[in-house]
């Protein structure tokens, strides 16, 4: 197929500006066995995350004495693209898994929970362009909703070429017809921006090029910030009826808080009664 | 009042305020999980709202057996780490010269306490304790372990209401685990008042709420039997 013009009277296909992202959705909580869970939409991608643990590992052998072990595994799903995809792991999908685990690895607080597993799961639902990095995010929801330790919160969007133009998070036409496609993920913390997690490339740019790609990500990447902490914020919300500036979830907090120190002691109290 | 906080929030410069769920960097202490953050003058923590047991010293836990050795038992105790009990941590009186799997088999609850945990998160449980017993009668539910302290309410509140409207024993392990023995209807009752208090843990008048879901089914119940 010949390539078709991607950017037009300034506009690109979908109508969007260069430093536009796609419309984003994105919810908390969604499966209940999990430990936490995250569904995401981005664009006309749709992701599904499950975190499971911290819990045992199996096979023993992959234990480690000194922290946890992370496991991160990156599925598409057969009908996620227009030609059916051949389930199982693929060359691109196990390298996919390997990077984005790597991204979160130096995040989660590992040394915390020795001789345990952190099960990640991602599916592509349906894939338009970006998945790894919509992956990444919807895995970083999950993970906090899983009550992980973190150093921080993991955010990641891509930028691209086309008709030499650098445009923030390519959909799928931009992705096969652009000239680079460069996922980037960072460490985000107390809402600045700290380290980059993840930087990968395909295609070509220049470095000029390359500083003003990670200049538009930064600024697209606090957009998807700000949407995922509100995910997580209404799903914890919902349950509490308006946390912020009612009274009753102080009073709730509050009472939380003395029978954390407390509950042990009562415990035992309760106990005594039972033996008379 | 209480603000909710995620990994990575800067909740105080104070490095010496530091306390529990939250780390300190470069002089400055951040969240360490989602959870309720709890600001006093001296002391900064985050109060966790969800995440998996994780024992400590002291703790009354209740646990399964899933495996009989020679010198012990491997309890599950609902964590990620399993627990072990030591033949040597079960009261002497009680053995009686019997086989280790004839004192508790695979599939058994007990209510133990930890002992000791090792730098390698190996947990050791002891039984020597008062409140310690194998669960022979009664029944077992799991809830958020996130939510014990709202179960067993300010100053044990929530389990004395429970007791003594139902006249029912009630043991509450700290991983979850909560132990129910007594008349089978009315700890039919007191399942479901807890598995209200977990879901709606956060919210205003449980206590008022609890008294009355407790009243009505007690009514129900009477009137069922007349």
């Amino acid at each position: 197929m010949e390539k078709p013009k991607l950017i037009v009277d300034g506009k690109r296909l979908d109508g969007r500006g260069f430093e536009e992202l796609r419309p984003i959705k994105i919810e908390a909580g969604v499966l209940k066995r999990a430990d936490g869970s995250c569904y995401l939409e981005m664009g006309k991608n749709k992701i599904i995350a499950a975190v499971y643990g911290p819990r045992e590992v199996h096979p023993r052998h992959l234990q480690d004495p000194s922290k946890a072990v992370i496991r991160y595994r990156y599925n598409m799903a057969p009908f996620s693209v227009e030609e059916r995809k051949k389930p199982g792991p693929d060359r691109r999908s196990v390298e996919i898994s390997k990077v984005s685990r790597e991204a979160l690895e130096p995040v989660i607080m590992k040394e915390l929970f020795p001789r345990s597993g952190i099960d990640v799961f991602v599916e592509v639902l349906q894939a338009d362009a970006g998945t790894r990095t919509a992956c990444l995010n919807a895995a970083s929801v999950a993970l906090i909703d899983a009550g992980v330790a973190m150093r921080g919160m993991i955010t990641a969007v891509a930028v691209a070429k086309v008709d030499g133009q650098l445009v923030l998070d390519p959909m799928k036409e931009e992705d096969n017809y652009g000239e680079a496609d460069v996922p980037i993920a960072f460490l985000i913390r107390n809402g600045r921006i700290e380290a980059i997690a993840l930087l990968q490339m395909d295609g070509r740019l220049t470095l000029e090029e390359t500083r003003r790609a990670i200049e538009l990500a930064k600024k697209g990447v606090m957009q998807i910030y700000k949407l995922q902490r509100e995910a997580i914020m209404r799903k914890y919300m919902r349950e509490g009826e308006d946390y912020e500036g009612s009274a009753e979830a102080a009073e709730v907090a509050k009472e939380l808080s003395e029978n954390e120190g407390g509950s042990e002691k009562e415990g035992g109290q309760s106990e005594q009664e039972v033996k008379e | 009042m209480r603000k909710i906080v995620m990994p990575g929030d800067l909740i105080a410069r104070n490095p010496r305020a530091a306390g529990y769920g939250t780390y300190v960097e470069k002089g400055k202490v951040y969240a360490k999980f989602l959870g309720l953050l709890d600001k006093t003058d001296t002391c900064v923590r985050v109060i966790p709202l969800k995440g998996r047991y994780i024992p400590s010293p002291g703790d009354v836990v209740i646990g399964i057996v899933r495996e009989v050795t020679a010198n012990g038992w491997v309890v599950d105790i609902y964590s990620p780490y399993t627990a072990f009990l030591p033949v040597s941590e079960y009261p002497e009186n009680a053995l009686k010269n019997r086989k280790v799997n004839e004192v508790l088999d695979i599939g058994d609850a007990i209510i133990g306490k930890v002992l000791n945990i090792d730098p390698k998160m190996k947990v050791t449980l002891t039984m020597k304790d008062r409140v310690c017993k194998p669960v022979r009668v009664g029944r077992v539910v799991a809830i958020n372990p996130a939510r014990v302290p709202r179960v067993i309410g300010k100053k044990g509140s929530m389990i004395k209401l429970l007791k003594s409207e139902l006249g029912i024993q009630i043991i509450v392990g700290q991983n979850g685990l909560i132990w129910l023995n007594g008349d089978r209807r009315k700890v039919s009752i007191a399942e479901e008042a807890i598995y209200i208090i977990e879901e709606e843990a956060h919210t205003e008048g449980l206590t008022d709420r609890i008294t009355e879901f407790i009243k009505k089914k007690k009514g129900e119940l009477e009137n069922g039997e007349a």
